[in-house]
Parts: C-alpha cells; sequence; structure tokens
C-alpha cells in the first residue's frame, strides 16, 4: 500500500483562524495509507517544503497529501518540492481547504468536518495515482495577432522587435482600429494619429511583421506551440502588387453613397476606397456591396481610371494556412448600439450623437472637416449637453453592468475640446461619478471643470425631447436636489462599450471562454492578467476588459513578453494529465472525436485483443500533445473506455466515496 | 401488417438466392399468436417461419451490431420507427450501411398483448387483423377489440410512417393513421411535482426493477462491447449491487448514457417486466435537449451531431439553466 504523508497548512490565520488544522491533523490518522501527518504555519515557505522533502525521506512517503489553498496556486511549488526529494511530482494532491473551505466559512466545527473531508477526498485519489511522465513538444517560432488596432500594432511591433516573426491578421482593410477614429488623446491632449501613424508605418515596415488585412481567422487546429490557422484574405478587387496607391479610382468612382464607417457612418464614401488617409496599407478596396459594376453590371471607370492596371473585377478570396507558436487576441471593442436608449432622441434626432460619433465631428479629417456644427442645421451649437453612462453601470436590462472606464475621462476631453476653441458655448456634463484614477487623470478632469468652465451636473437625465428646432434636456441636479431642463443644439453620449462581436467566434476557435458579458476571461484576474486559459493564447486590450490607450499599450507590451517567453523556448513540457483510451472498451462510436475541442482524437481501424479473441475494431487514439487534458471526452464516452490520466474515472468516484462516507 | 408477410418472403427469397444478402433478419414464429421473436433466417426454407404482425413491436435495429461482426450482408425489416435507430447506429460507426439491406415495411401500430388480457380476453389462439377492429379467436370464442385500445405504449405516440432509410420498402404507403399522443404529456406532469414527490415516484418505480438487464439488452444505443455495469474495472458494478439505492442510479446513469443518442424508440419500457415507466427518463432528457438546442431526433439522418457532442457559438449561454431551474 501506498505510504501517505498529509500536511495540513496554517496560512497564517486564513485557515487555521476557521479551520481547527490539529484536529485535521489528528482526523486523518487513520485513513488508508497515511503513516504521517502534520500542520505548519506556511507550507509553502521554505520551512513548509523543506518538511515535507524531509517526511518524504524519513517515512519513505510514495505521495504527499498538502492541505492548503487553491492547486493553482501552490501546486506547482509542491510538486516541485516532492520532486526534489525523489517523489514524481504527479504524486502529489491538493486538497483546497482555503479557497474551498476557510474562507467561506464562519462556524469552526463546520469548516474543520469540511476541511477533514476534503483531505479524505484527496487521500483517496491519491490511493489511485500513478506516476506521470510528460512529454515534449517544439515551438514554431513565430505569433499571430488577431486585431491591428493599438494593442495588435503594439504587441506584434515589441514581438518583431525582439527577432521573432509575428503577423497581424485585420479583418478591416487598414490597420489603426479605434485609436486611428479618435481627435485627441486625454490627459495630454496630443493627437491621436500623430502618434498613432507612426506605429502603423513602423509596423507594416518592420521585417519581421506581416499585415494581413481585410483578412479573417477561419480556422485554428493544434496546440500551445504549434497552432495551424487558415487566414481567409477577402477579395479587395485590387491587385495589391500593382496599386500604387495614386487615389484616381476613388476620384472617379461615380457610386459615392456608401456609408462611411470610419466616421461612424456620419458621411458618405465612394464604392472603391481608402478608410482614411493615413491607412496602411495604402490600398484601396472596393465594396462589393455599394459598387455599380458588381450590382448592375454597367460602370468600370475605376478600371480605366487605373493607370498601373490593378483593377481586378475577378480578384476571389484567398486563403493561407499558417502556423504559429502563439496567439495573442487583440479583437477590440465598439461603443454598444443605443437602439433601446430612445428617451435620448438618438435615432430620431441628428443633433444627439454617440461620443465616438462627436469625435469625428472634432476631428479635422472627419465630416464637418472639423468644424463643430450641428448635423441637422450645419449651425454652431450655442450649448451642449454631455450625458455619461449610458448603458455602462446600468441595472435596466437594457445596458452593460460595468462601467466603460473611459468614458469620464474622453468627455472631459470632449468638453475641454470645445470649451478650449469656442468658450462661447455652454457646455454641461451629466454624471453620476466622475471617475479618474490614473497617472494626470484628477487635474485633467478639474482642469475641464475649473479652468474651462465646464458645467458637471451629478445626476441622470431621464429625457431628451426635440423643442422648437432645439433639443430640451431633462434631468435632475443630485446635489442640488432640484430638476432641470436645459435648452441644447446637441447632446452628446457616452456609450458603453462592448467587446467586438466578432471575438465571439475567435474565442470559440481557440477555447477561450468570455465572461458574462463577451470579454475574454483571464487565466488568473490579479497574477495572469494578460494570458488566456488555454495555453499559448494571449489577451491584448480591450478584449479582455475597458482600458484606456496607456493601459491598452501597457498590456500589449505584457503580452508580448509572455509570447516571447514562449517562442524562446525549444521545447515544450507538455501537461501530463491528458487522455487515454483504453481500446478494447472503445466502441469507436466518434462522440469522443466530435466534441474534442482540440481536434486531438482521431479514429483507426485497429486489431483488439478481447477474451483472447482478435478483433479488428475501429477504437480511438488519443493524440498526446495536443490534448489539453479537458476531460471533455472522458464524460461523454458511454462505455468508460476514455480515461484522464490523473483524473481518472475511478480516481473521481473515489474521492466522491469519501466525500459521501 | 399480416397481408404484406407474401411480400416479404418472396423478397427474401429473392435475395438469398441471389447471393445479395448472406442472411435476413425478421421476426420468427412463436409458440403463441402473440410472440414472434426476433431471428436471423440463412437459408429459403426457413423463410416460412418468416413472422410479421401486430406483435412484431421489438426493434430489430440493434441485432445488427452482433451481426456486423461476422461481416456479411444481411436483409433487415425495419419498421419506420425502427429506422431511425439504425441510423443512430449507422452514425456511431456502430453498423456499417453497406452491410444491411434494408426493407421498409408499413406499420399499422403494434400491440400490446397485456392490453387484451386486461380486458379479459384469454386463451388467444389467433389474431385477424384486418382495418380498425381485431378479430380474437379464442378457447372461448371469437373477441374483437378495436385496434387502437390494444396498442404498446410505444405506438401511441407514433413518430410517423416515414422510413429514415431503406432501400426498398414493402406496404409502406398501407400504413394505417394513429392518432398521436402528445409524447411529452407524462414529463410535463412528472415536471408539476415538487422534487420530494417526483423523488418518491422514481423510488417507487425503479424499486421494482429487478436488475433483469432487459431494457439495456433491447436498447439499440445501449450497445457498447462491454457495458460499466459490467466492467469490474469501473468501479460502477460492484457499487450497483451494493444497496437498493445505488441500484435505482442503475437507470438513471443508462438515462445519461443514451441521452442525445436515444431516439425514444421505446424499447425499454415495452420490455420491461415490471413495467417500470422507463421511457420517461429518456423522454425527460429528449424535451430538455429540444428547449436547450431547438428541434432534434436522434436518429433522424446519420450525418448529423447530437447537440450534446457539438458547439456553436448560438448555444445557450449557463444563465439559461438559471431561467431553466424554473421549470425543474
Amino acid at each position: 500500500m501506498l505510504k501517505i504523508g498529509v500536511f495540513v497548512c496554517w496560512c497564517g490565520s486564513n485557515i487555521a483562524g476557521t479551520v481547527d488544522v490539529k484536529a485535521v491533523v489528528e482526523a486523518v490518522k487513520a485513513e488508508p495509507g497515511v503513516v504521517f501527518s502534520t500542520d505548519y504555519q506556511y507550507m509553502c515557505s521554505e520551512g513548509g517544503q523543506s518538511a515535507i522533502r524531509q517526511a518524504i525521506k524519513e517515512y519513505e512517503l510514495g505521495g504527499v497529501v498538502i492541505c492548503a489553498c487553491s492547486p493553482r496556486m501552490h501546486e506547482t511549488t509542491f510538486r516541485k518540492a516532492a520532486e526534489a526529494a525523489g517523489l514524481n511530482p504527479y504524486m502529489v494532491e491538493i486538497a483546497n481547504i482555503r479557497e474551498h473551505c476557510s474562507w467561506i466559512h464562519k462556524d469552526k466545527e463546520e469548516a474543520t468536518e469540511k476541511a477533514v473531508v476534503l483531505c479524505r477526498a484527496a487521500i483517496a485519489k491519491l490511493n489511485l495515482n500513478k506516476p506521470l511522465f510528460p512529454g515534449e513538444s517544439g515551438v514554431v517560432k513565430r505569433a499571430l495577432v488577431i486585431g491591428g488596432g493599438i494593442a495588435g500594432i503594439q504587441t506584434a511591433l515589441d514581438i518583431a522587435d525582439a527577432g521573432y516573426e509575428v503577423d497581424i491578421v485585420e479583418k478591416s482593410p487598414t490597420i489603426g482600429g479605434r485609436m486611428a477614429q479618435l481627435d485627441k488623446t486625454f490627459p495630454t491632449l496630443d493627437c491621436a494619429a500623430c502618434i498613432l501613424t507612426p506605429k502603423m508605418v513602423e509596423a507594416a515596415a518592420h521585417e519581421k511583421i506581416r499585415l494581413f488585412t481585410y483578412s479573417e481567422v477561419e480556422e485554428v487546429s493544434g496546440y500551445v506551440g504549434s497552432f495551424r490557422v487558415k487566414i481567409r484574405q477577402k477579395a479587395r478587387s485590387v491587385n495589391r502588387e500593382l496599386c500604387n496607391g495614386c487615389g484616381e479610382c476613388i476620384v472617379k468612382c461615380p457610386s459615392k453613397t456608401a456609408s462611411n464607417a470610419f466616421d461612424e457612418g456620419l458621411s458618405k464614401r465612394s464604392a472603391i476606397y481608402i478608410p482614411f488617409a493615413q491607412a496602411v496599407p495604402n490600398l484601396p478596396v472596393i465594396d462589393r456591396e455599394a459598387c455599380l459594376r458588381f450590382q448592375t453590371g454597367k460602370c468600370g471607370l475605376c478600371e480605366i481610371a487605373c493607370s498601373a492596371k490593378a483593377i481586378d473585377y475577378e480578384q476571389e478570396d484567398e486563403t493561407i494556412t499558417e502556423e504559429y507558436g502563439a496567439i495573442v487576441l487583440a479583437t477590440g471593442y465598439r461603443p454598444m448600439s443605443l437602439d433601446r436608449y430612445d428617451e435620448f432622441q438618438y435615432s430620431q434626432s441628428p443633433d444627439v450623437l454617440t461620443s465616438l460619433e462627436f469625435e469625428r465631428i472634432l476631428n479635422a479629417s472627419g465630416p464637418t472637416g472639423g468644424s463643430l456644427l450641428r448635423l441637422s442645421n450645419g449651425e454652431k451649437p450655442k450649448s451642449i449637453v454631455f450625458i455619461q453612462c449610458v448603458g455602462s453601470r446600468s441595472d435596466d436590462g437594457c445596458g452593460k453592468s460595468y462601467c466603460s472606464k473611459i468614458c469620464c475621462m474622453y468627455t472631459a476631453k470632449q468638453a475641454m475640446l470645445v470649451k478650449d476653441k469656442y468658450p462661447d458655448i455652454d457646455v454641461t456634463v451629466f454624471y453620476i461619478d466622475v471617475r479618474t484614477p490614473g497617472k494626470n487623470f484628477d487635474e485633467f478632469y478639474r482642469r475641464a471643470a475649473e479652468a474651462y468652465g465646464v458645467r458637471y451636473v451629478k445626476g441622470m437625465v431621464g429625457k431628451v425631447a426635440e423643442w422648437k428646432g432645439r433639443l430640451q434636456v431633462q434631468a435632475v441636479d443630485l446635489l442640488e436636489d432640484k430638476q432641470l431642463l436645459i435648452d441644447a443644439d446637441m447632446v452628446v453620449l457616452a456609450a458603453a462599450i462592448e467587446p467586438d462581436p466578432g471575438a465571439r467566434k475567435i474565442g470559440a476557435m481557440l477555447a477561450v471562454n468570455m465572461d458574462q458579458n463577451d470579454f475574454f476571461t483571464e487565466a488568473h484576474p490579479k497574477l495572469r492578467p494578460v494570458e488566456s486559459p488555454t495555453a499559448g493564447v494571449f489577451l491584448s486590450g480591450m478584449c479582455q476588459g475597458p482600458k484606456d490607450i496607456p493601459e491598452t499599450v501597457a498590456q500589449a507590451g505584457a503580452a508580448a513578453v509572455k509570447v516571447l517567453g514562449l517562442l524562446s523556448k525549444d521545447k515544450l513540457v507538455g501537461n501530463p494529465c491528458v487522455a487515454i483510451s483504453d481500446e478494447t472498451l472503445c466502441n469507436g462510436c466518434s462522440s469522443c472525436e466530435a466534441l474534442c475541442p482540440y481536434d486531438a482524437i482521431t479514429f483507426e481501424e485497429k486489431q483488439v485483443m478481447v477474451q483472447g479473441r482478435r478483433e479488428t475494431r475501429r477504437v480511438a487514439m488519443v493524440n498526446e500533445t495536443m490534448c489539453q487534458g479537458c476531460g471533455a471526452c472522458t464524460v461523454a464516452c458511454p462505455s468508460g473506455a476514455m480515461d484522464l490520466k490523473g483524473f481518472t474515472n475511478r480516481q473521481i468516484m473515489a474521492e466522491v466515496d469519501a466525500i459521501c462516507r | 401488417m399480416q397481408r404484406i408477410i407474401g411480400k416479404m418472403r418472396e423478397k427474401a427469397k429473392e435475395l438469398l438466392e441471389a447471393g445479395t444478402v448472406d442472411a435476413v433478419l425478421g421476426w420468427k414464429k412463436g409458440d403463441f399468436a402473440y410472440d414472434p421473436t426476433p431471428a436471423f433466417f440463412y437459408s429459403t426454407d426457413e423463410l416460412d417461419m418468416l413472422a410479421y404482425d401486430g406483435f412484431c413491436g421489438s426493434n430489430l435495429s440493434k441485432y445488427l451490431v452482433e451481426y456486423g461482426k461476422e461481416k456479411g450482408k444481411v436483409l433487415v425489416f425495419l419498421k419506420p420507427c425502427d429506422t431511425y435507430s439504425l441510423n443512430q447506429l449507422v452514425s456511431e460507426h456502430r453498423v456499417d450501411r453497406e452491410n444491411v439491406y434494408v426493407v421498409g415495411v408499413g406499420c399499422d401500430g403494434m400491440l400490446d398483448v397485456q392490453k387484451l388480457r386486461d380486458k379479459g380476453i384469454a386463451g388467444i389462439e389467433e389474431i385477424e387483423e384486418a382495418g380498425e377492429d381485431l378479430r380474437i379467436h379464442t378457447l372461448y370464442g371469437l373477441k374483437t377489440c378495436p385496434r387502437d385500445e390494444a396498442l404498446l405504449k410505444k405506438c401511441q405516440s407514433c413518430k410517423g410512417k416515414e422510413h429514415k432509410l431503406f432501400d426498398d420498402r414493402i406496404g409502406a404507403e398501407e400504413s394505417r393513421d394513429i392518432a398521436n399522443e402528445d409524447r411529452f404529456a407524462e414529463v410535463a406532469e412528472l415536471e408539476k411535482m415538487s422534487p420530494e414527490e417526483r423523488f418518491a415516484f422514481w423510488r417507487a418505480a425503479l424499486s421494482s426493477c429487478i436488475r433483469c438487464n432487459a431494457c439495456r439488452e433491447a436498447c439499440p444505443v445501449c450497445s457498447c462491447h462491454t457495458c460499466i455495469f459490467d466492467n469490474a474495472r469501473s468501479g460502477v458494478d460492484a457499487k450497483a449491487n451494493a444497496s437498493e439505492f445505488e441500484e435505482n442510479l442503475f437507470h438513471i446513469i443508462r438515462a445519461f448514457h443514451v441521452a442525445g443518442r436515444c431516439s425514444d424508440c421505446g424499447e425499454c419500457s415495452r420490455v420491461c417486466p415490471q413495467a417500470i415507466p422507463l421511457h420517461l427518463l429518456n423522454r425527460k432528457m429528449i424535451k430538455d435537449i429540444q428547449s436547450f438546442y431547438g428541434a432534434f431526433q436522434a436518429g433522424d439522418s446519420a450525418d448529423q451531431c447530437s447537440p450534446l457532442l457539438s458547439y456553436s457559438p448560438d448555444d445557450i449561454e449557463p444563465d439559461a439553466f438559471d431561467r431553466w431551474k424554473g421549470v425543474m
């Protein structure tokens, strides 16, 4: 029988405050296999680890149970300690008596009883453990960044500067993302384009970076160190080798009524277009939905205008397959739709805008050429009202529960820009709270309120109504406790941000979880904030949660560092807790193959010995490097042929039995 | 459907003689008028024993799993509902479609001899099936009974007259229309109970189980090479024998194992000697799968994938389960 040692951690008062650790030590002494049990203040400390090593030698332990915090914290620590004493690291079991027990209980007697039960379960499992040995796999020295906004660009640049190849896949015709649409950036008010476009150019010119614009990730297979990704490059209808970017085609295009997404639909563009002046690559694309040639067959003016003969109406989507060692998700965000906020007249009045639309109005390359004008009549506004938290921090069922984080600051910025240019315009901001935690943020907001005379009113707007050609804002001032009626010419809504809807499909391909708001979930909220739960997949920028540009850039760099840590390895040590199929039990039904998220299971016809008889059967085979040990196959397998090493069905049943005893 | 037996024998004879098939899987006359049993026929002289009447409720699809190992081609007679099971087995690679010649046979709704007995009809010698009424010759004279009053439980909610796969059909267009009951009505009744009432219901029902394993042996998708309940290494077999309560779980586990695969053929309840309404466990699973993932019928086609084994970004989110608790 396996000789087992049990080590119960106090974790200071974290555990010992609620669990009688001495009682746990005593209670498990009679469990099967237990030859030694003890407690210690901090098992994870050098002293605690050395106690484990000593006991393994002294009592010739074959396995140890550590009753401590979550295995996500210190499993590796204890495995290494056991290994140092000559034990196979997979002969270590953790009973989580902190997160699963002491932290969630108040009654010491109950908590102690539960700690004993959890420890018993770990002992029961350990009795069925077998030494496991991880395999190795190679690393493709190239990274893929999905999304070409500032997050993706920065990550790619950092990876490329370290000497590794990196590809950016961007679904729109240019890189640059949301930041390219912005006018100025807080809290320094430098021009967004002026600081972004050099990075766009640098990315395009970098010898280690390849750009796949107007492209989408179609399929991902493989695993950390060796992903195979199918990328679809949508047909631009323009030959990128021949085009010299002169723009003559755009001038000649007679179809100029397509909605311009770069201006948030506030202006029109031609069917063949370059999204904006500094677009990278400087390569037009034909919007086939808007193009007369594609819709009616009659036209072809761009082809005639093109001296480089670059127009290609026959061009088709191209699909390439490439291998990557790591993937970074930088899929970004969009402002949420305000369809369900009719009380603000958003869909009725052209003078009610989202903040991003207002940003375009402020921008010199925007629909008004940078002049602050009412879109309803082209006149200069006398009064502008900003409404914050439209859809953020919402419990009305229409919006988002979270704070979008950037709105307080960009609203202050927009208010300040208005006041700076037009001091005579009345500017009012309605807010729930003004949140300015960031370097120089609060000073910035106070400057808007104090130096520029932006009127900040604490309170929400109940309704915006059209009234005699203007907008009447009905609101409440919570501090003064009075109702307000403000005549405004423009109303700017700080719409909540939400993850780009395309992220969901990509998340599903990579088996990366999303939270209830569709933001990608990080592997650990504090300690692994740029890693996704899927090995080799990292997170950069808004796709993980709301953040401003400095934070995005910082996270982009952090993601790059994690990628570099991975790419700089020649071999990856695998996880030995992978699925294994018992061919004598396998029915060959393919249930596991259908649901394996990692394509790790294949089937083959094989000679199998069954009760002394040779039979040809269709049986499952597991690719151990591709298997991530999720265990989905073991649950689906009706005959119990699929099992997970380190978490076998019998081990789990033994745990349940020990708990129910 | 006694009227098509002649054509069935002809077809079987033709294919056996031509060497198209090596065997015929059908029903063989029993000792009484109401107990034909599944059987393989290997030569044309055996074919006078081939039977097809209202007591051929058994689903023959399952027998093809074992037969497949002998590697020969077999003619099988399947009623419309039986073809769903075969599709499921083909999709699970348990039966090689190439090795099977499917003759779809028409069906008037299969009969339950117990229902006749319950009407006081005993000493049955011969049953004439014609039209809406059964003419039953007994030791005590001629009796009649409307066919609809003697239908098997599973036939009271018929999946329809369409054969989902076949190579040939006999009498398919002559199948009789059957008044179709809502197959989830009983499940809805169970859902209305409180958890305690439902627990008591199932404890009472399952406690009469004698673990004869007939349900498992008849179930087309319960066709594992080695069932976990027969596998000493699974650790489950001994547990099921350890206590009466653990033994009840045999049926619950079985329901989970066939979830998303069960075509609702009703064989489990039909063969249960203790009349346990086992089909209700499966129908609850089917009802839930349909409410979560939309219309799905296992065995509709051999190419489809169960929603429990596939993922689509449109799948319901976990919070749906909180709402679902309301109907539990």
